[in-house]
């Protein structure tokens, strides 16, 4: 059992780093109706950001995390204005492509700048391990797990219960009646765009200690983001959320009592689930269709 | 000086033209009706006035130019632009749909009291904050535009065929409630309408607009009794 | 008439530069060709799913995989000769594609891009796992020699590859003219009015997709053969990707433009490494960007206006099928 309630904390861990790069995704799917291939690229190059704020210019971990989600907010609301805008008239699967261009770009840049080899990333927190009646838990794990959860938190009371978060979901919805309330959608949606960044600079963050920093490490946390988006339903926040937790404790469980999964088929597997929602509910499981009446 | 004023006012969507010299004007205060069979401009002369089409020409909005603002600016201003439609947010709270009409505004304060005022308008509304805004009738939703403009604590109103698509008695509420507005808070209004009777009923000044032109305008009330309209627009 | 004879002129040129090509250029620089011709046959079938039928496929690097994997398999364990391996890689890759279609291609476009990259990336962890795949060390070939005497290996596969091409494009082209192209482009362009007709959306998405599979598993089973070495890192992600650009940059929909793709994806990186190695991706990235901005149609489009065709240019190839 102990074994058991371990295997579940290294999985949620693990679907926190998920979790916060899953809801990046839906956040942008939302507002401009595309997937972004690019958002794990764009938190790989803030968490290099990070490593440089740290290792060039000494400064403490907590400061750097905190100017990196400064630096993340403006970066994605550049990217929307000067990337995505210029093709907002053209069709779904064309914005699509420019974000996979723009995968190109800061996965060739960030070797460019930072070189390719692999980098070391400090964690934030102790290498301890706490025991509770008989659980031994990672220090690790349980801050990742504290993390990415306030930052689930706080985005959603940012949309539920401010007027920015409104606006923002107003102009993903109905940019044009939105426009006709006097509300920037322009500016809104870069904002989107910029909330999204600093998701997935935390996720970033927070997966570069577990799994050493180099400019490809973030394509396969995307990969299992882009499976809990599906699961969940790529348009339900809470439901990529959930997608995410579960696909993290589903591995985990999977690759601790299954043996022929090792550590390397968990993707495959992860895939294998992604394809198996697609077949049996396109939806997700949280996807909803919207009551309308017209 | 018009509140609103428009002077040779073209538009077109594309290699369409929609608008020839539109001029017309509305008075602060007076309910303005702009009538007119399918295609001919009516619901592009609302649109070339909040910026949501490609236009020339002079608009003026009490005295000063505003057809090079953007949508937003012009919102801004005080012109609610009740769309085609409603422009409901289906898949938000009947609550937050009215909340968004005063989103921009910085005088919470008046925001608050103008939602209270919105409300008792519709108090059928009222009972549906709660609920998504895309379970509403056609009716409610168009109550809920209208609401949500009020909110936005507009000097000019635009409606643009707010009877499309409702059951008669709805039609009838919602004038109700318009020609309150106008008679009693001395709400400016600008009516586009199908319903060219209930919009005459309604209205000081009519407007009809023919293939992109003012074809005919005068005090409502001589307009009902022209024979012209009397043919083409009421069907006796 | 005339456009018809200047085709017509265009391909017998270009034709007989194919074939005489090998003479005026060295050994290495054969090979370098016969790789141009293993793209070209790859994102010809890449074009058809992408090009002619709307959606976006970011796992071709993976089908490649699959028939680079199925040459070696048959030639390393079982003896088979490398050439009849060939067809064979084909038939497995687009039936493992059709599978792979069927789900995804149900929904909108987004989802098949979502599960073909996902696809890509793991057919690299599965080939490293899985003791047939001979795990992360790969397997060998034995390289093929000339069956003409006097002809180099290189030159020799360089023709392999070239003959194996022009019979892929003819059978690509003769599909594409037929009932079948006509279905595949009215299921970009009209996929209403396509349902109307009684043509089934997913139905010729699935097909089209497992066409471009198996266009993929050829051009793996001669890259295989021409490398006489597969292992998993020679199909990452930024393969498919690297083809997909290719793709776009040759021009969506038009199959002769597939040749500048091929040529693109072969020789940029080249020059570009020169720079610095990271350098490829990130001009491939802004070459990308400004393709999709300034020339929605791509190299072949380019020409095709510069000839002042405008009218001949074929639809948005991108098109959104929702969009209607």
């Amino acid at each position: 059992m102990a074994n058991f309630i371990q295997h579940v904390v290294a999985g949620l861990s693990n679907g926190g780093i998920y979790a916060t790069l899953a809801l990046a995704l839906v956040l942008i799917h939302r507002a401009t109706g595309t997937v972004n291939f690019a958002q794990g690229e764009m938190g790989m190059f803030l968490t290099y950001v990070a490593w440089s704020l740290i290792y060039s210019a000494g400064i403490t971990y907590w400061l750097a995390f905190t100017i990196t989600l400064v630096i993340a907010c403006l970066d994605g609301a550049a990217v929307h204005q000067v990337v995505i805008r210029p093709f907002e008239r053209r069709p779904e699967l064309t914005i699509v492509m420019v974000t996979i261009a723009l995968l190109l770009i800061l996965n060739g840049a960030a070797g460019w700048i930072w070189s390719p080899q692999e980098k070391f990333f400090e964690s934030p927190f102790p290498l301890d391990v706490i025991t509770v009646g008989g659980v031994v838990m990672n220090a690790q794990d349980l801050g990742v797990i504290g993390v990415s959860l306030a930052c689930v938190l706080v985005v959603f009371l940012f949309f539920r219960f401010t007027r920015a978060g409104l606006m923002m979901r107003a102009s993903a919805v109905g940019p044009a009646t939105s426009k006709l309330l006097g509300i920037r959608v322009a500016l809104m949606l870069s904002a989107g765009w910029g909330l999204a960044a600093m998701l997935s600079a935390v996720s970033g963050m927070m997966a570069a200690p577990v799994l050493v920093l180099t400019p490809n490490f973030m394509l396969i946390v995307l990969t299992y983001s882009f499976a809990a988006a599906v699961l969940g339903g790529i348009d339900s926040p809470w439901g990529a959320v959930a997608g995410a937790y579960l696909i993290g404790v589903g591995i985990s469980l999977l690759s601790a009592y299954v043996h022929s999964v090792g550590p390397e088929l968990q993707l495959p597997v992860a895939l294998a689930v992604l394809v198996l929602v697609l077949l049996v509910r396109p939806a997700g499981l949280f996807g909803r269709v919207v009551a309308r009446r017209v | 000086m018009p509140l609103l004023e428009l002077n040779g006012v073209e538009a077109s969507y594309g290699p369409l033209t929609a608008l020839h010299g539109v001029s017309l004007a509305v008075e602060e205060g007076q309910a303005v009706s702009i009538l007119g069979a399918n295609g001919a401009g009516k619901t592009t002369a609302l649109r070339a006035v909040s910026g949501t089409v490609r236009r020339g020409g002079e608009i003026l909005f009490d005295g000063k130019r505003i057809d090079h603002s953007s949508p937003e600016s012009i919102a801004r201003l005080g012109i609610a632009h009740v769309p085609e439609g409603r422009g409901i947010y289906a898949e938000l709270s009947v609550q937050e749909n009215v909340l968004l009409g005063g989103v921009v505004r910085r005088d919470r304060k008046a925001v608050k009291r103008d939602i209270e005022r919105a409300l008792d308008y519709f108090p059928r509304i009222r009972e549906r904050l709660k609920q998504q805004a895309g379970t509403l009738s056609g009716g409610e939703q168009q109550m809920l535009a209208l609401a949500r403009a009020l909110v936005s604590g507009p000097r000019l109103l635009l409606l643009d065929e707010p009877s499309l698509g409702l059951a008669p008695t709805a039609v009838t509420e919602f004038f109700r409630v318009v020609r309150t507005l106008n008679q009693e808070e001395g709400m400016t209004v600008l009516v586009v309408e199908q319903n060219a009777k209930i919009a005459l009923a309604s209205t000081h000044f009519t407007y009809v607009l023919e293939v992109g032109r003012v074809a005919l305008h005068g005090p409502s009330e001589e307009l009902r009794e022209h024979e012209g309209v009397r043919a083409s627009y009421l069907g006796y | 008439m005339t456009g018809r004879a200047v085709r017509g002129g265009t391909l017998l040129a270009a034709l007989a530069l194919a074939a005489f090509l090998p003479a005026g250029i060295s050994h290495f620089h054969s090979f370098q060709f016969a790789f141009v011709g293993i793209y070209f046959i790859a994102i010809v079938g890449l074009n058809v799913v992408t090009g002619y039928s709307g959606q976006i496929s970011l796992g071709h690097g993976a089908f490649m995989a699959i028939g680079a994997y199925t040459t070696a398999i048959l030639s390393h364990d079982h003896g088979v000769s490398v050439y009849w391996t060939i067809p064979i890689a084909g038939i497995v890759a687009g039936l493992i594609g059709f599978a792979f279609g069927f789900p995804a291609l149900r929904l909108s476009g987004v989802y098949l891009a979502l599960a073909t990259f996902g696809l890509a990336i793991a057919i690299v962890l599965i080939a490293k796992n899985y003791a047939f795949t001979g795990g992360g060390g790969g397997k060998s070939l034995t390289l093929p020699s000339s069956p003409i005497s006097g002809l180099s290996t290189n030159v020799w596969l360089y023709y392999l590859v070239w003959g194996t091409a022009l019979l892929m494009l003819l059978l690509a082209w003769l599909l594409l003219r037929g009932s079948l192209g006509r279905s595949f482009r009215m299921v970009r362009d009209a996929p209403i009015a396509a349902v109307s007709y009684g043509v089934s959306l997913a139905r010729y998405k699935t097909i089209a997709f497992g066409i471009a599979a198996a266009y993929a598993g050829v051009a793996g089973a001669l890259l295989a053969i021409s490398i006489a070495y597969v292992n998993p890192d020679t199909f990452p992600i930024s393969l498919s990707i690297l083809l997909l650009t290719g793709a776009v940059l040759g021009g969506l929909g038009s199959l002769t433009g597939m040749v500048f793709g091929a040529l693109f994806i072969e020789f940029v990186p080249l020059y570009a490494e020169k720079i610095n190695n990271q350098a490829p991706t990130v001009i491939y990235g802004f070459i990308l960007l400004a393709v999709l901005f300034a020339m929605p149609y791509g190299a072949a489009g380019l020409l095709h206006q510069l000839g002042g065709r405008v009218r001949q240019l074929r639809p948005k190839a991108t098109k959104d099928p929702r969009s209607e």
